[in-house]
């Protein structure tokens, strides 16, 4: 059996066939252009999660406090946000923290609820004394949190006993390594003696230096909060979500929820500023590519005149004519799509190979998501739908007779 | 030849054209034209150029509207038809041959034939694709049934527009000085073919030509002068 295109369908390939030229020019527009918005779509997708990534590595999406706790912050200097630990004598814990716990890990959109006590400690050893912030934790949960077992360079995230964890920054100032002891002292005159049974390098100094990881009830009896947590931290399922589930979360204890996007508002603004230009250049890329199918297809139909005649006396209707040029412009759309996808994922492919980050690996991967190509597939057909409906109306408006008399 | 009984394929009565109509340079072309053509008649419509010779044609086929007057096809007013109807009529009861041939150059001789079925069908078949075949051999064409236009001469690019009004076995043959633009000899086969087309299938043709000597070999000779029928010579 022989492929049998229907009529519309068949005349359309053929007019594209038949105007080689126009259709490769009007086909490397929309490559060109289709190329553009994929690679930049893709590539910025790409290096806003990773920002995004690498800010909520060491934060929780989503913390809920005390209500009169004091809610100072301070903009370290690589700009992310670090919470202030409140003094001693305010340490207050979050009333019923269990209920709102189970209620916090029942709302729809929260993945996981870690129960937090933290305050300010020293830390000693020899004649060397740090400040640090004594993070009690159970260190399952708070591995949904944050990804611990990610960064550790010695030993294992867990606590237990007076097993502590701290961060290489800490480890390095206090000349410790691994099962070393580490004397904790707090201003309400309690100390312990630590194990070392974990270093971990989260990619922060400051929080390298700060955090000493042990059990919640050690935490607890130290900062003098028994049975009582600081706060509880909260994981989300979508990250920009993270607001509306605190707003809810706020609106059902009355206690203070913060969400990274509050404490992280200018990143975010950042963010938001360049997904704008992003989707500025997108647009004019856009009405470029479609302005470039109309104009050729209007000469088309001009040229096509005769023919257009010679099908309407033959019995084509105008919507047929009109089925016509649309089909092509989605024709080159689709077809456009595919070429531009494949030349953004060699310039992935190039750029990724050029630009690297400070340890030499690549800025971002190389890879295209498939929703991306489908998405510039679907896009670029509309738009070459669209594009060609001026021209395709004119030629089914066209006047038989007057193609085939001229 | 044919009863008195049998509806005429085509019927103008009174029928008026003109151009530019509001304008200060509008012209009538046409002068109310009666004129009927009875199935299986074969009629010349002769006439000096200019006369309006292919504007009545282009009207017969409904590819053009009249200002005034009447046009009935097949018995139907065509005044009264909607425009997807009047594509209809056009597309399936009217072959229409071009001086200049007008084949879609994009297509191959048979695909042209094909195309009058393929627009009424929605698309080609084997069938409608061995029937192109055979018409193309009756024009003794068959062996040139895949090549394009452009590698075809002028006699023959108007034997596969012959071909191309026969496919759909029209009720009425319309050609435009299909002879024009040919030698003697080559006009002398395409006359014969369509000749032969309207003996076996009885259809009604109706073929201008500045050719006295085929004009003579039709069953009746319309004349048309100055937008008027000036009866036959
Ligand atoms: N679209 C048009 N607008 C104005 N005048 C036209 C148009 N088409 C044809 N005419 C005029 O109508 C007259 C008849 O033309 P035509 O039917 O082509 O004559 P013929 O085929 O007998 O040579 C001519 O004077 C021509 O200029
Ligand atoms: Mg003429």
């Amino acid at each position: 059996m022989k492929l049998r295109l229907p009529f519309a369908p068949l005349v359309a390939l053929r007019f594209l066939r038949e105007g080689r030229m126009q259709t490769l020019l009007i086909l490397a527009g929309t490559t060109g252009g289709v190329a553009v918005i994929v690679f930049l779509t893709q590539l910025i997708t790409q290096l806003q999660a990773q920002i995004v990534d690498r800010v909520l590595g060491s934060q929780a999406h989503v913390v809920i406090r005390p209500t009169e706790e004091a809610n100072r912050r301070a903009i370290d200097d690589q700009g992310f946000a670090t919470l202030v630990e409140p003094r001693a004598q305010r340490l207050r814990s979050v009333d019923q923290w269990e209920n709102i716990a189970r209620l916090a890990a029942d709302m729809e959109g929260v993945t996981a609820v870690s129960p937090v006590v933290t305050g300010p400690a020293f830390a000693v050893r020899g004649q060397a004394n740090k400040s640090v912030a004594l993070m009690g934790v159970d260190a399952e949960r708070y591995r949904r949190i944050v990804r611990m077992e990610e960064y550790m360079v010695a030993g294992r995230f867990a606590v237990d006993g007076t097993r502590a964890v701290i961060g290489s920054e800490l480890a390095k100032d206090l000349g410790i390594r691994l099962e070393d002891k580490l004397r904790v002292a707090l201003p309400n005159g309690r100390d312990e003696q630590l194990q070392v049974g974990g270093i971990f390098d989260i990619g922060n100094k400051d929080l390298n230096r700060r955090w000493v990881f042990v059990t919640l009830p050690l935490a607890q009896s130290l900062l003098d909060l028994p049975g009582g947590v600081s706060n509880l931290d909260l994981t989300v399922a979508d990250i920009f979500e993270a607001q509306a589930v605190a707003d809810r979360l706020k609106g059902a204890t009355g206690l203070t929820v913060d969400s990274w996007m509050q404490t992280n508002a200018q990143l975010l603004a950042a963010l938001r500023n360049q997904t704008v230009s992003n989707n500025l250049i997108r647009s004019f890329v856009v009405i470029i590519v479609a302005l470039g199918i109309a104009s050729v297809l209007v000469v088309s139909v001009v040229q096509k005149q005769k023919e257009i005649g010679i099908l309407r006396a033959m019995g084509a209707s105008r919507s047929m004519i009109l089925q016509i040029f649309l089909i092509q412009g989605a024709v080159v759309g689709a077809v456009g799509s595919l070429f531009g996808s494949l030349l953004a994922f060699t310039l992935l492919n190039v750029f990724s190979s050029i630009y690297r980050n400070a340890d030499g690996s690549p800025l971002f991967a190389a890879e295209l998501e498939p929703r991306f190509i489908l998405m510039a597939a679907l896009v670029a057909t509309l738009v070459g739908l669209a594009s060609a409906l001026i021209p395709a109306r004119r030629a089914a408006r066209m006047d038989p007779v007057q193609a085939i008399r001229s | 030849m044919s009863t008195p009984t049998i509806a005429p394929v085509i019927e103008l009565a009174g029928l008026t054209k003109a151009y530019n109509i509001g304008t200060p340079v509008e012209t009538e072309v046409l002068h109310g034209i009666d004129l009927s053509l009875a199935e299986g008649e074969f009629a010349a419509l002769i006439g000096p150029s200019g006369s309006g010779k292919s504007t009545l044609l282009n009207i017969i086929g409904l590819l053009e509207r009249p200002t005034g007057g009447r046009l009935s096809i097949g018995g139907r007013d065509t005044a009264r038809l909607s425009e997807a109807e009047i594509t209809q009529l056009r597309g399936r009861s009217i072959g229409f041959v071009f001086q200049f041939h007008h084949l879609l150059p994009a297509f191959t001789a048979v695909e042209n034939v094909m195309m009058p079925t393929i627009i009424a069908r929605g698309a080609a078949d084997d069938e409608a694709e061995a029937m192109a075949l055979s018409l193309l051999d009756a024009v003794g064409l068959k062996a040139h049934a895949y090549k394009k236009p452009s590698e075809l001469s002028g006699g023959q690019q108007q034997r596969v527009a012959i071909a191309r009004a026969l496919g759909l076995k029209p009720r009425l043959i319309l050609a435009d000085e299909p002879t024009g633009n040919l030698d003697t000899h080559t006009a002398d086969d395409i006359f014969a073919l369509l000749r032969e087309f309207n003996r076996q299938t009885r259809c009604a043709c109706l073929i201008v030509t500045h050719d006295p000597r085929l004009a003579e070999r039709c069953d009746r000779i319309v004349r048309l002068v100055d937008g008027h029928i000036a009866g036959p010579v």
